[in-house]
């Protein structure tokens, strides 16, 4: 839908550097920005830009770019259109007004996870936010707690260890013979873990987090949430779940989280993380409490 | 490899307007959890220096005038000392509810209401907190 919208305002991008040029000689003002050499990009589009726009201010750094090394926040007035998020607010300022702004982006329908930024101090995703529900000016920076390495680019490389650790996938041996066979799972355990299935390993929870700030090797949020899928799920042997637990329950595993439900709050797909690392507490103690 | 920036965790303590409800559930615990702490050994260490008595004779505790009398009137007829009770108050108070509120998550019950417990909490606590006021702040003058 969002490139539908787009596709329109290509042929006006292409007119747009010629606009100013055309006017030059007419408009003192900017002639006087072409002595000086400095154009103001964002205020000079801001002028020709019919209709209502919308302040976004960007978190700016590129240890490569010498006045980019000290972090900024730079401004760009963007054309607003209903339905507008807060990523084609920052894709259009890249493709019309600086081509180096840097962010992650792929599907634009909050399926791949990858654009996750902090907006107006909120973890938010950047495709799911819409700009209208946003007080203006609307403050974009990358996620907290993770090292920025461009712009609005985060290192998640801790955070996908992090995900590794509670080893992500099914083990089960024991499957099913037969080439048609399948292996089924209930319908109540589909419904028990169906929420936890829905992270996209966008890292608003662990960047929320401000005990995962303090304690680097604490699992966080999503590695607990994606734990508790698996040890959930039914079609897992009872020893693989325990295997599971003897993980989670460790010093920087589950008992790390202190219920301040800021990852609850911020996660885009809704999954309730404090209600599943509670959960998985209540399910280690379990394991130990043998005689219970 | 390029360098990055960390950002650091300053920002974290900048960001108080934008806590929610939990975090403030959490800062707050953790507060009146250290006062009481604080209280706790303060009021042991006053009580201890004022048990003189204990071995005292028994004509200066029939009067009223033995150290732990004298020390716990003197005490109470400070102004600042009857208005600490009132923070002590309101402190227990908060933290006892918000600790069965803790108890409730951790029992994984009504998590999608954790935030109206806390605000509960809150009103309760200030609720008797304002009730005691009468009872602490009886026949003491500034």
């Amino acid at each position: 839908m969002s490139t539908q919208q787009q596709e329109p305002e290509q042929p006006e991008s292409q007119e747009t550097p010629k606009d100013p040029e055309m006017k030059g000689a007419e408009s003192p003002v900017d002639e006087k920005e072409k002595e000086t050499g400095e154009i103001d990009q964002t205020t000079a589009d801001e002028t020709e830009l019919e209709g209502e726009t919308v302040l976004i201010k960007v978190f700016r750094y590129d240890p490569e770019v010498a006045d980019k090394q000290e972090p900024r926040f730079d401004e760009f007035h963007v054309p607003f259109e209903k339905g507008m998020t807060v990523l084609d607010a920052v894709m259009y300022a890249r493709d019309h007004y600086d081509s180096s702004l840097t962010f992650r982006h792929s599907c634009r329908q909050a399926v791949c996870g990858s654009d996750a930024f902090f907006v107006n101090g909120k973890q938010r995703l950047g495709c799911k936010t819409q700009m209208a529900d946003l007080e203006h000016p609307v403050r974009i920076e990358p996620l907290p707690h993770q090292e920025v390495v461009k712009d609005l680019v985060v290192d998640m490389d801790h955070f996908y260890d992090q995900m590794h650790t509670v080893e992500p996938y099914l083990q089960q041996d024991d499957l099913p013979t037969g080439d048609l066979e399948e292996q089924r799972q209930s319908r109540e355990n589909r419904e028990k873990i169906k929420m936890s299935t829905r992270c996209i390993w966008c890292g608003a929870c662990m960047s929320s987090c401000n005990i995962a700030a303090g304690d680097n090797e604490y699992l966080g949020p999503a590695a607990i949430n994606k734990a508790y899928r698996f040890a959930m799920d039914d079609r897992e042997d009872e020893e693989v779940k325990e295997h599971r637990l003897r993980i989670i329950e460790q010093e920087h595993g589950v008992w790390r989280c202190q219920t301040q439900f800021s990852c609850t709050e911020v996660c885009p797909k809704d999954i309730p993380l404090t209600e599943h690392i509670q959960e998985l507490k209540r399910e280690a103690v379990k394991k130990n409490l043998k005689f219970w | 490899m390029s360098q990055s920036y960390n950002r650091g965790l300053i920002e974290d303590f900048g960001r108080w307007k934008e806590f929610s409800a939990g975090m403030w559930a959490w800062i707050f615990h953790k507060f009146t959890g250290w006062m009481l702490i604080g209280y706790l050994f303060t009021h042991i260490a006053v009580l201890s220096t004022a048990v003189g008595a204990a071995s005292g004779d028994a004509s200066l505790v029939a009067s009223g005038d033995d150290i732990y009398t004298t020390t716990i009137q003197g005490l109470e007829s400070l102004f600042i000392v009857r208005v600490l009770e009132v923070g002590l108050l309101a402190v227990a108070v908060f933290h006892i509810l918000n600790g069965l509120r803790l108890l409730m998550v951790d029992l994984g019950v009504g998590l999608d209401a954790q935030d109206k417990s806390f605000y509960a909490s809150l009103v309760l606590t200030a609720i008797i907190t304002v009730a005691s006021v009468p009872t602490f702040l009886d026949g003491v003058t500034l």
